[in-house]
């Protein structure tokens, strides 16, 4: 029963970005920096878990759920190794997504050819 | 002065044409589909968690969304590549971006637009137009973040 609430959750804040993207005709560069640092302001002030305890994938899927692991391994890496871990902290949580993202997208776009040219 | 006035009178001509030209979306049709969309990716992920948790129950929640991620990463880069990502993004608007599937979308979408530029000025250059300020902007903010737990 829980996926509702993923669906619901997960529909409502794409439903912010096209919000955004009606209003004010913004690019989508700008949309995912905007979600990426609602995540960390998110985590940063411990709303985060609270939410993904219900929403799970609604709000983890999002890239909100990026910006929130980055803040989560800084704090977490800042409270174990301090300002050094601070620097480490956010992209080791993030790594894995980054490293698959870049990797792929290496991959495919060796294999595939782009299809707007043809 | 007559130039400058002459030149004003023109840009503004210019900008009310480039806004009649500017597609209009129509905002409730869009809304819902964003929300469809975005609302069905989110389900496919939790779905993909869901089944990762069932095969390896000893695995750890963080690895788990990690794998789901990567799995969701996987995914849209494919449909990137053979251009099914684009036409479910023509439909869905922000239901395509927010989710991590548009991240990875905008990391393989100008890599390939630009492969004919070659590997490294194309492919490689290319990859980070988006996801590079994602990046920046985020890994600033959660050091600062990080800097301030260090002091509560």
């Amino acid at each position: 029963m829980y996926y509702l609430w993923v669906f619901l959750i997960g529909g409502f804040i794409c439903m912010l970005g096209q919000v955004l993207i009606i209003y004010t005709n913004i690019t989508s560069a700008r949309i995912l920096v905007t979600f990426v640092i609602i995540g960390v302001l998110l985590q940063a002030f411990g709303i985060f878990d609270p939410i993904s305890e219900f929403a799970r994938a609604g709000i983890n899927v999002p890239i909100i759920g990026f910006g929130a692991s980055l803040a989560k391994g800084a704090i977490s890496g800042a409270q174990s190794k301090g300002l050094l871990g601070a620097f480490t902290g956010g992209l080791e949580a993030t790594a894995g997504g980054i490293a698959a993202a870049i990797f792929f997208a290496f991959v495919f776009s060796l294999i595939f050819k782009s299809k707007t040219k043809s | 002065m007559d130039k400058i006035m002459e030149e004003k009178k023109r840009n503004e001509a210019y900008a009310k044409y480039v806004q009649a030209k500017i597609p209009k979306t129509k905002a409730w049709p869009s809304l819902f589909n964003s929300f469809l969309v975005g609302g069905i990716i989110c389900c496919i992920g939790q779905g993909i968690n869901d089944l990762i948790l069932l095969w390896f129950p000893n695995m750890a929640e963080q690895s788990a969304w990690a794998y789901t991620l990567i799995v969701l990463i996987f995914i849209a880069s494919f449909l990137t590549g053979i251009g099914v990502y684009d036409k479910i993004g023509k439909f869905a608007g922000g239901g395509s971006i927010v989710p991590i599937t548009g991240f990875s979308n905008s990391i393989t979408s100008p890599a390939l637009e630009f492969k004919h530029e070659g590997v490294i000025y194309g492919i490689c250059v290319k990859m980070f137009t988006i996801a590079g300020p994602v990046i920046v902007v985020g890994v600033v903010a959660s050091f600062l973040v990080g800097v301030v737990y260090l002091f509560i």
